[in-house]
């Protein structure tokens, strides 16, 4: 599905990320671990696009095409979605009208997934204006919901949101990587960014990854790579350079 | 089919389009009455809302000796050089409304000052909204497709009685060489409500105003909305002022401007006289092409008890909104007409639906452009 080879992007004429190499099958679920300031927002907003994340090396390939320069919303019509950390706050524009034109104009589709998201009420407000954490996600996570990507990357779901939306939210991520269907049937892919692995309370991943300094230092086993965390922290990726 | 109003046949159909972008309609089928002057010529007048006159002035003026009392009362005739070039015309043109006490419309009224063949064109209105009246009033100013040059010289008094409500919406449709000068005044008694709205969204020479509303009695409000678009050539010199003179008085001044070459220059002032008053001002620019957007909000505070405050802000829309919205699937140019129009939706409290459909549609039809 997607694969990423001596990826090298600079950030505001610094290099963040050396020489990133990835392979996300399809029907797999990744996650993408690692200290904070270590490049990972840095990845999936160079994945889907944005202007401030200059590739200088290597590539990005979607369904073996390379997209590296393609303009965001061509990647985003190819199928590849994300969910914003912090996303911006639209003044007058309506998160219902938002919605309708994520979804390909299906409004009778926004207000069935908008009840489900407990975001009915958010229809007629502008578009993350004065959203609390956990409306933010909720919101987020009902876009792409309507945007139905077949690759979907979403940025630290679980900060921010307390304990009766992430049940709701790890639900309705799950379903977004098609963890309801058989593994057989399933066809999209995910990258999961996370810290602290609650996620995965709410679906498996297939592989993780640990990004330190920029540079993707381990992959392996979510979980395992999750169980150093816990007990050791970061301090052990930060200088193992096996790769 | 509903059939139109009289003496509005002979309007061209390109003519008909400007005018229903200015808010009008030649059927009023969403109007309680209509009043309509072709240059110097009135066409049409009527009102079919129980307790609600509506005349042309010169009538108003011959009708009711009292008028006289209510005629350049809150503004100067020595104002300057437009408001003397107005009281100086024998016969007067322009209408005059009068809510009676009690009254109300659910459909607005509209008024309809249409410049076709005349330099300059004049009128003087006169709106008076008697004890707890409600008023509604909606007004199209629009040039021909085939005026190339002319003037419009605009005196409007607005009187909110006690307890009572006027909302006038006004809409803007000229030409590239036509010169616009409105002056106009409002007094609001106790409890009273003034709300006004100006939207302009096409090209126009040059359009300078700044209307004063006082608030003399208790507890008045004052709410001014203006939402307007320069292209390259026009010079739009707007304004509103509210004076807060009586305790618990409050004004809001709303503005969105956008320039795609030409300039806006966004004045407003509040000035708090009394105790207990508050006023706020909020002044949003969006540069879409190398233009002017001179924002100028001022506050004037003279005694302790009075709140007010204001927020600027002028600049391009914000790339990373741009990029969100890519990254939903909109190409660039989809996510920025988006963005523009969510810029200028502001939602008007207190406004007719039937109004804010009006407001809604004229931003729309200026949305092709962006
Ligand atoms: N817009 C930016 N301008 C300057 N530096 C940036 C910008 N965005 C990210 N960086 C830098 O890039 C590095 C990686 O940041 P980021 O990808 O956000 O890390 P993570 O998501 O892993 O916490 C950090 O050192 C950060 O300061
Ligand atoms: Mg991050």
């Amino acid at each position: 599905m997607l694969t990423i080879e001596n990826l090298h992007v600079d950030v505001a004429g610094k290099e963040v990320l050396h020489d990133i190499n990835l392979h996300i099958g399809e029907g797999e679920t990744h996650v993408l671990m690692g200290p904070n300031g270590s490049g990972k927002t840095t990845l999936i907003r160079t994945i889907m696009g944005f202007s401030n994340y200059t590739v200088t090396k290597g590539r990005i390939l979607y369904r073996g095409r390379d997209i590296t320069n393609l303009p965001i919303h061509e990647r985003a019509r190819y199928g590849i979605g994300m969910m914003f950390q912090r996303p911006p706050t639209i003044a007058g524009l309506k998160l219902g009208k938002l919605l309708i034109a994520a979804s390909g104009n299906k409004p009778e589709l926004v207000a069935e997934y908008a009840a489900s998201m407990h975001m009915a009420d958010f229809l007629e407000r502008d578009v993350n204006a004065g959203f609390s954490g956990g409306e933010i996600k909720r919101s987020e996570v009902l876009q792409l919901m309507l945007q139905q990507p077949e690759f979907v990357m979403l940025d630290e779901p679980e900060s921010g949101v307390d304990l009766e939306n992430i049940a709701l939210i790890g639900s309705a991520i799950a379903k977004l990587v098609e963890k309801d269907r058989h593994i057989v049937h399933r066809h999209k892919s995910g990258l999961i960014i996370t810290h602290t692995g609650y996620i995965l309370d709410y679906l498996e991943a297939d592989a993780g990854h640990m990004l330190c300094d920029g540079e993707i230092r381990c992959h392996g086993n979510p979980r395992e790579i999750l169980a150093v965390i816990k007990s050791k922290g970061y301090r052990e990726c930060i200088e193992c350079k096996k790769i | 089919m509903q059939k139109d109003i009289s003496g509005t046949e002979g309007i061209r159909p390109e003519d008909r389009a400007r005018l229903a972008e200015a808010g009008l309609e030649l059927d009023a089928l969403n109007r309680c009455g209509s009043f309509f002057q072709i240059d110097q010529k009135i066409v049409h007048t009527s009102c079919m809302e129980e307790g609600i006159e509506m005349y042309p002035i010169a009538e108003a003026l011959r009708r009711f000796s009292w008028m006289g009392e209510y005629a350049w009362n809150l503004v100067s005739r020595d104002k300057d050089d437009i408001t003397r070039y107005v009281a100086a015309q024998e016969e007067p043109k322009g209408y005059v409304i009068i809510a009676r006490k009690g009254s109300r419309n659910v459909m607005p009224l509209q008024a309809c000052l249409f410049l076709e063949h005349v330099p300059i064109q004049h009128v003087h209105n006169i709106i008076i909204a008697e004890e707890g009246a409600e008023l509604h009033l909606i007004t199209g100013c629009a040039s021909s497709h085939r005026t190339d040059i002319g003037a419009h010289y605009g005196v409007t008094e607005f009187y909110v009685g006690k307890n009572a409500r006027i909302t006038t919406t006004m809409i803007h449709k000229w030409g590239e060489q036509i010169d616009v000068f409105p002056r106009s005044a409002a007094r609001v008694e106790e409890g009273g409500t003034f709300l006004s709205n100006y939207i302009a969204m096409s090209p126009v020479k040059h359009v300078q105003m700044y209307p004063v509303a006082d608030l003399a009695g208790r507890g008045a409000v004052a709410r001014f909305h203006s939402i307007v678009v320069a292209p390259a050539g026009s010079h739009l010199d707007l304004g509103s002022r509210v004076l807060l003179s009586a305790p618990e008085t409050n004004a809001e001044i709303i503005s969105r401007s956008i320039t795609r070459g030409g300039t806006v220059i966004a004045r407003s002032h509040i000035r708090g006289g009394t105790e207990e008053t508050r006023g706020h001002i909020e002044c949003k620019g969006l540069i879409l092409e190398d233009g002017i957007i001179h924002a100028i909000p001022e506050i004037e505070g003279r005694v302790t008890g009075t709140e007010l405050s204001h927020e600027a802000a002028v600049g391009k829309i914000a790339r990373d909104e741009i990029e969100y919205l890519m990254a939903r699937g909109l190409d660039e140019e989809e996510a920025t007409a988006t963005i523009i129009r969510g810029f200028l939706d502001v939602r008007i409290a207190g406004l007719p639906a039937v109004l804010q459909k009006q407001i809604d549609a004229a931003i729309d039809a200026a949305e092709q452009g962006f």
